[in-house]
């Protein structure tokens, strides 16, 4: 029973509260793209043995979707952040890096 | 023979007798007891008959580890099978009956399979039983499972109560023995918030069993303050009969209280499971001594040096008069010691050490008069139902029998493992600990957290620590760690004065003699219950079954009720030295919650019956259940499926409510449907993105039918939306869809589109919608209201506010039936009021509430598509025929680029059209339609699929929708539709829109 | 290999059983081999089994690195079933199915296979309408089930609770010839057989890497050295998204943790395998008495084979819902395993963009039943190039939206 904690209400809560999104930052493709780009935008994961940036939904809550930085092995919660960002934030990073020096995930490091 | 002894008993209340009856016979302990301890009062050696071989089986313990003493308790509802003995409180009135043989545990028909037991190694039947084919399924199969299985199946509705509690605390202290007490206190006085709970009625572990002084107090006194000093204690709470069952996640424990088990009577629930968080979790759950294996060790009458020591100290019991003490370590001279003080016969310990020097303990057995064979072991146990005697031989030798010792008791012990589970569940790592031969939690590898953060402790035995100083030195560092990790500073009270008794070393020794040949080691047990012995894990081995876990699996050592707290260590060393491996390369198998079986029914806890789960009702839901509505679940939510009348089939309702709809009024409580207001700047933008078709381009006080995607192209809701103003829109979902595209619109707003001005609510509650539709709608209205709702006024899909009997309203003029038809939005409050105000107004047109099949199939008579049915959640909306709903002038929406993929072009899609069978019957729901020739994979080919079929009350005949390949070009060409008996129905393809296909009823 | 029978057991009991043979070998691994198959759980050793037994393809390496069948293999309910709707999935679970009838006699290893039946409870009218149709498609796929009504539920099952209150039991879809089988049997016999034909099963053997020369596979790194191949199979369940990152591509895979639990065992009391999706558990009865249950998956990325115990709690209530006797039993073991989702909940049998490399993933929380028919598609697919079997199965139908849901059969409530 993972324990997060919704960045917008800033309530740390049980896993029952929230509802997972899969992956975070994915760029939407719509009309005009390729196959390709559309297909890896909708079914191509990381699904990494490791730090994995996802989606949440405090639905039980405040409602809000954010995202977190989640090991997938340790289960360790480095940090969580609006989902209203482009990558994650500095501070984020850093606390991943503290802990998984030279991890990666998708383009940011 | 086992007696109860004229004095002692520590945890028993001479003063209060209690009876209860064993297989029917009647008996009597007192309070205080277990059933294990009341049967051996009793001389009830015997409890039951084990697995595989049914051989006779005894109590072999006197806790948790216990795998024999398992029992039917109860009768009729309250029966209940698999009960430990050792861990069940005795009551008034008690009745257990015990398992797994037929006719009588004295006679066991089953015992056959003892003679056979050389045909019936491990995996057996992996490699018999293969031919002749049936016979699996209708020989081997069924006699096998009748002779597994334990206890009897319970045959009733469980008629008691559970619940759940809810805890949080800063350490979480599992185990009441002297180191969960310790560590408990020591915590507490950092002003830490402390949970402490034992599995048993009591506080203080086997400590005050085993001796030694504390401060120069005896252990008993020692925990008798220390336990009042803890109940005194704001920051601490405490909880008897409440076991640690299974550490998850982040800190996540689920106690299991057993509340009622002791008290039937009493009122209130039988189990409790808690649900505890815990920032630090403080595992003191102790060791359990180890069997040794010899032959003949699975005879009633051999038992676990500790235990029979506890049933002395604790119930004042004999479990025999004579007991030969046979050991590695020293610990099993403090029973031969405590029987000889109470007077009992110890006539020799065979010791497999052969040690220099004698030990304190071994010092006092000797100047207490008792032999000490050192470097001697068991040959093999004499007796069947009960230990008669025990031939001795040297332990280095093969088993050549040195002297036989009469006897009734064997007590052993192979020296203690630290109990591991709770500390294991959530992945910390153990350690081999040379010294005493087990493993221990390695501490530099804990269960991690949210942060990373260790989260749990191990302490005393449990972490290793088996003499009393020890233990309550590490509960000591134990306590103040796990504080200190949640938060709070604390400095270790001074160490106390632990008397100090000196033991030599334990000799690791798994099997007696060493040098057995096979005949003995297919007589020396390692999983009682299960009957895998010495010789089966060889022969995993041998066989190459060399994982644990295959050895595990193949033998199924391990894998009993008691999931190998008493056998996996020793299998462990067997299957070790038959690789000719170090124990930790082998390792162990993975410890699992719960740590002992927990009821189901406390999982449960208050979720059964009308509160399995949440339920929905609408405003009017009370009128539905005195009217004779027939309900069907719809997520949540009941609705009514139809009215039925006195003498009415469900049919005869549902064509009632049709015909009388069409004829003249309907009603139809449409409060389930979702109802969501999209509001902002954006929110015409944003809709133009959600639906298919243009929502930006409605004009306030209109309403337009919507279709919705998901972005991968697949058709997920459909509804009317209006407009209320120039910045917000009312959309109108499916009855499951409401809280599904909530999350859908919140989803892009937040995560995609979220610089856009727009606002989501769900008001689904805040809204009772009653649907008016009939001939005689308008006019029902009329009655009700001064507004002008003329064709006019408010035309087909427009809304009005308007006040209707009085209540404020607001009135959708759309139709899912084809009729004349307006939904009624009002207050939810209001909702009842509405809908009596609407019945007795229609009472002079024959008012007829309609509930969900007559609303299919007036919407299938017309064509409409209905989510779930025309749609499963691989139909495009270009299937359905509702290219009219898809803007070929936006750019986006959700949907749209997935659509463009090549398998969503191909115009072999199947696509929507009516069927009407030849002979006017009804097709069959979920029918496809053939087509000629097979697939490669042999499969008869098909071109269609019947998607909603009803009788029409209307037409009188039947009806269908489905989905056909290239079905709009076939117009009048007949499929054939074979039935589940064979039978095959032609059906000819037609135009969805059965009734009215001009809509002229409905705009009126 | 020595043939396993009563006789032989009755043979060895005379010399107290010190005559049997290892069940499968365990060599060194050579250089180089035909074909390697990563991962020694049902569905790999499967494919090495039909490889050498349909195409004569018996240089072949199985790499496993745990131990064989420790995986999902050795996780799951055991349940077999091909009452599927969509017709790929009808065709090699059937296919499947109807190799598990006669597996014992051919393995010469007691898989215990028991078709006691197995039985989707309708507990909703969305539901009613799901299995007929599903009833409907079985028919024409050559697939022997049967929509029965609520009378037949509790003759077949007389423990069940038909009346509700919540959701009375409507009907239900029943597939006689469905039911259980030993799990790690499945495994260990397919093992026996693969070594007898002279194949290396290598365990404690983990590839770190994949080599290729100009786009096509040459071998993998291992933690016992690198070994070459021409053909490599991935069969690594919820590890395949790590391997296939290995081979620089992604899969439409996301690995996420199920969780299962038995009961102690007790005296038979329920004959068949009974599904109820809409309160989300299902069960049967093993040889050995104890109760078999399962329930949902979890909603992230996991990979510890553990998982929150509100899945095992719902699934409790929804089997004393369904059996209210349950509620007197007692949870003995749960435990979780990491099962591979596709993007829609079917599994992948592909050539992937590295030539000569296939995978065979993503069986989600169903893989058990389909082991043979599974091994047999893929190793005629890693044979030939192509399979009917797995035609539809390729990962092409992500691009093309040809998706295979299953799950439609539940419905959608309206």
């Amino acid at each position: 029973m993972l324990i997060l904690t919704c960045p917008c209400c800033g309530v740390t809560g049980e896993e029952t509260e929230f509802h997972g999104g899969g992956e975070a930052h994915l760029k939407r493709f719509g009309p005009g793209s390729t196959d390709s780009e559309f297909h890896d935008y909708l079914f191509s994961k990381v699904n990494p043995m490791g730090v994995h940036l996802e989606r949440w939904r405090h639905n039980n809550g405040c409602g809000k979707w954010f995202h977190a930085a989640r090991d997938t092995v340790t289960l360790e919660v480095y940090g969580s952040y609006p989902a209203q960002t482009l990558e994650p934030p500095q501070s984020v990073k850093d606390a991943i890096t503290a802990k998984r020096p030279g991890w990666s995930w998708r383009e940011f490091a | 023979m086992s007696t109860r002894l004229a004095n002692g008993g520590r945890l028993l209340d001479r003063g209060r007798r209690v009876d209860f009856t064993f297989n029917g016979k009647r008996m009597n302990g007192y309070a205080g007891d277990t059933i294990a301890s009341a049967l051996l009062a009793n001389d009830q050696m015997m409890v039951g008959r084990s697995f595989k071989y049914h051989r006779p089986r005894g109590v072999v313990a006197s806790g948790a580890e216990e795998p024999n003493g398992l029992v039917g308790m109860g009768t009729g509802a309250h029966f209940e099978p698999n009960q430990r003995v050792t861990t069940t409180e005795l009551y008034d009135g008690l009745t257990a009956t015990s398992q797994n043989h037929w006719p009588s545990l004295e006679f066991d028909v089953g015992a056959i399979n003892t003679s056979l037991a050389r045909f019936l190694p491990a995996g057996f039947y992996y490699k018999m039983f293969i031919h002749p084919r049936p016979f699996w399924k209708h020989v081997y199969e069924p006699i096998i499972r009748k002779s597994a299985g334990l206890g009897k199946a319970p045959d009733q509705r469980d008629p008691d109560t559970y619940e759940h509690f809810y805890a949080f605390c800063d350490v979480l202290v599992i185990g009441g023995g002297v180191a969960g007490l310790q560590a408990a206190r020591t915590a507490a006085t950092t002003g830490a918030k402390v949970m402490l709970i034992e599995q048993t009625a009591h506080w203080g572990g086997r400590a005050p069993v085993d001796g030694g002084t504390i401060g120069g107090q005896p252990v008993g006194t020692f925990v008798d303050d220390l336990v009042a000093e803890l109940s005194a204690m704001d920051n601490v709470t405490m909880r008897n009969r409440t076991m640690g069952a299974g550490v998850y996640d982040h800190g996540y424990v689920l106690g299991y209280e057993r509340v009622g088990d002791h008290q039937p009577e009493a009122q209130g629930p039988r189990h409790r499971l808690w649900r505890i968080r815990a920032a630090q979790i403080v595992t003191a759950t102790g060791a359990i001594e180890r069997p040794l294996s010899f032959a003949g060790n699975d005879v009633p009458g051999v038992m676990l040096a500790s235990a029979v020591r506890d049933y002395v100290v604790d119930f004042g019991v004999s479990v025999g008069d004579r007991t030969v003490v046979v050991t590695n370590n020293d610990d099993a001279y403090r029973t031969a010691i405590t029987l000889k003080k109470v007077g009992l016969d110890v006539p020799a310990i065979l010791d497999a050490r052969v040690t220099g020097q004698d030990s304190p303990l071994m010092a006092e057995a000797k100047s207490l008069g008792i032999q000490v064979l050192l470097g001697r072991g068991i040959s093999s146990v004499k007796g069947v139902k009960r230990v008669t005697g025990v031939d001795v031989c040297s332990q280095s030798g093969e088993g050549a029998v040195l002297e036989e010792i009469p006897c009734d008791v064997v007590a052993m012990s192979g020296g203690w493992s630290p109990v591991v589970h709770l500390w294991s569940h959530c992945g910390g790592k153990l350690v081999w600990d040379e010294a005493t031969s087990a493993f221990r939690p390695d501490v530099t590898r804990a269960p991690t957290g949210a942060r990373g953060e260790a989260f749990v402790v191990p302490a005393g035995a449990a972490n290793g620590a088996l003499l009393l100083g020890d233990v309550l030195s590490d509960a000591t560092s134990a306590g103040i760690a796990a504080a200190k990790a949640a938060g709070h500073e604390g400095t270790a009270p001074s160490a106390l004065d632990v008397e100090k008794i000196k033991e030599a070393p334990m000799a690791p020794v798994w099997m007696m003699p060493q040098g057995a040949g096979i005949k003995k080691r297919q007589k020396a047990w390692l999983d009682y219950q299960n009957d895998v012995k010495v010789s089966d894990i060889q022969l995993a081995a041998r066989e190459g079954y060399e994982s644990v876990e295959h050895a595990k699996r193949y033998t199924t050592l391990g894998m009993a009720t008691d999931q190998g707290k008493l056998s996996n260590i020793n299998g462990l060393a067997i299957l070790s030295d038959s690789l000719g491996q170090p124990i930790p390369q082998t390792g162990t198998t993975t410890f699992r919650p719960p740590y002992t079986p927990i009821s189901m029914a406390a999982i449960t806890g208050e979720a059964r019956d009308e509160r399995f789960q949440p339920l929905r009702q609408t405003p009017i839901h009370e009128w539905h259940v005195s009217n004779g509505a027939f309900f069907e679940p719809v997520g949540h939510w009941r609705r009514p499926y139809t009215y039925q009348k006195p003498g009415e089939t469900i049919d005869q309702a549902v064509s009632r409510e049709v015909k009388a709809t069409r004829a003249s009024l309907g009603m139809l409580d449409a409060s389930t449907l979702g109802k969501l207001v999209v509001k902002g700047k954006d929110a015409g933008k944003f809709l133009d993105m959600l639906y298919t078709n243009v929502m930006s381009s409605l004009k306030p006080g209109r309403c337009r039918y919507g279709l919705m995607c998901g972005e991968n192209g697949f058709l997920s809701d459909d509804g009317v939306v209006a407009r209320i103003d120039e910045d917000s829109f009312l959309c109108h979902t499916t009855t499951g869809g409401a809280e599904r595209i909530h999350a859908h619109m919140e989803e892009w707003l937040q995560t995609e589109w979220w610089d856009w001005d727009v606002y989501v609510a769900n008001v689904t509650e805040q809204y009772a919608q009653i649907a008016v539709v009939g001939p005689h709608a308008r006019d029902t209205l009329a009655k009700l209201t001064d507004d002008d709702i003329s064709a006019e006024a408010l035309p087909f899909m427009a809304w009005k506010d308007i006040t209707l009997g009085g209540m404020q309203a607001r009135a959708y003029r759309i139709s899912f039936s084809g009729e004349l038809s307006y939904e009624i939005a009002v207050k939810a409050s209001e909702g009842r009021a509405l809908w009596d105000a609407l019945l007795a107004a229609g009472s002079t047109f024959n008012v007829t509430p309609y509930g969900t099949e007559a609303l299919h199939i007036m919407r299938a008579e017309k064509g409409f598509i209905m989510i779930g049915d025309e749609t499963d959640g691989t139909v495009i909306p270009q299937d359905l025929g509702l290219n009219w709903a898809i803007s070929k002038k936006k750019e986006d929406y959700i949907g749209k680029r997935a659509q463009a993929r090549s398998h969503m072009t191909d115009p072999a899609r199947w696509k929507l059209v009516g069927l009407e069978t030849l002979d006017g019957s009804v097709l069959p729901d979920g029918a496809y339609a053939t087509a000629v020739g097979t697939n490669a994979n042999g499969q008869r080919e098909t071109q269609g699929r019947v998607t909603s079929t009803y009788h029409s009350p209307t037409l009188e005949r039947g009806i269908a929708m489905g989905l056909v390949l290239n079905g709009p070009d076939r117009m009048g060409e007949v499929l054939e539709f074979p039935r589940l008996d064979g039978a095959v129905i032609r059906a000819k393809i037609v135009d969805a829109v059965f009734f009215d296909k001009d809509g002229e009823k409905q705009n009126v | 290999m020595k043939h396993y029978s009563a006789f032989a057991v009755a043979r060895e009991a005379l010399r107290n059983h010190t005559g049997w043979e290892r069940a499968w070998a365990s060599p060194e691994p050579k250089k180089k081999y035909d074909v390697i198959i990563v991962g020694a759980g049902g569905h790999g050793l499967a494919t090495a089994y039909y490889l050498g037994k349909n195409f004569g393809i018996t240089n072949v390496a199985v790499l496993e690195k745990g131990w064989l069948g420790g995986g999902n293999t050795g996780r799951n309910t055991t349940i077999i079933r091909s009452n599927y709707l969509q017709d790929p999935s009808a065709a090699i679970y059937e296919k499947a199915r109807s190799l598990y009838e006669t597996l014992s006699q051919e393995l010469n290893y007691n898989i215990m296979f028991s078709p006691r039946g197995v039985m989707m409870l309708a507990q909703t009218q969305a539901e009613v309408r799901g299995y007929e149709r599903t009833a409907h498609a079985n028919v024409l796929q050559g697939v022997k089930t049967e929509y029965i009504g609520p009378q037949r539920v509790k003759q077949l099952v007389p423990i069940i609770n038909i009346d509700g209150p919540r959701y009375p039991v409507l009907g239900a879809i029943w597939q006689a010839r469905g039911g259980t089988a030993r799990h790690d049997a499945v495994a260990w016999g397919y093992a026996r057989a693969c070594s007898d034909m002279g194949m290396h099963i290598i365990q404690k053997c983990e590839v770190t890497g994949i080599k290729q020369t100009g786009g096509k596979v040459t071998g993998v790194n291992t933690t016992r050295g690198t070994i070459g191949c021409d053909k490599l199979g991935v069969v690594v369940a919820g590890h395949s998204g790590h391997l296939a990152d290995m081979a620089g591509f992604r899969l439409p895979i996301e690995s996420v943790s199920l969780q299962a639990l038995v009961s102690e065992p007790i005296k038979p009391c329920m004959d068949v395998v009974v599904m109820a999706n809409t309160v989300h558990g299902y069960m049967s009865q093993s040889d050995k008495g104890e109760m078999v249950i399962g329930g949902g998956t979890d909603g992230y990325n996991n990979y510890t084979q553990r998982g929150a115990f509100h899945h095992i709690e719902e699934t409790v209530r929804a089997l004393v819902e369904t059996f209210p006797m349950v509620a007197r039993l007692k949870m003995l073991r749960q435990w979780g395993g990491i099962v591979d989702v596709t993007g829609d909940r079917s599994p992948i049998l592909s050539k992937t963009p590295v030539d000569g490399m296939f995978v065979n993933c993503g069986w989600g929380t169903g893989g058990f039943k389909a082991i043979p028919g599974s091994g047999w598609g893929f190793a005629e697919l890693m044979a030939k190039g192509h399979s009917p079997l797995t035609e539809a199965f390729g990962l092409n139908r992500f691009y093309e939206g040809r998706f295979i849901d299953e799950s439609v059969a539940a419905g959608v409530a309206h």
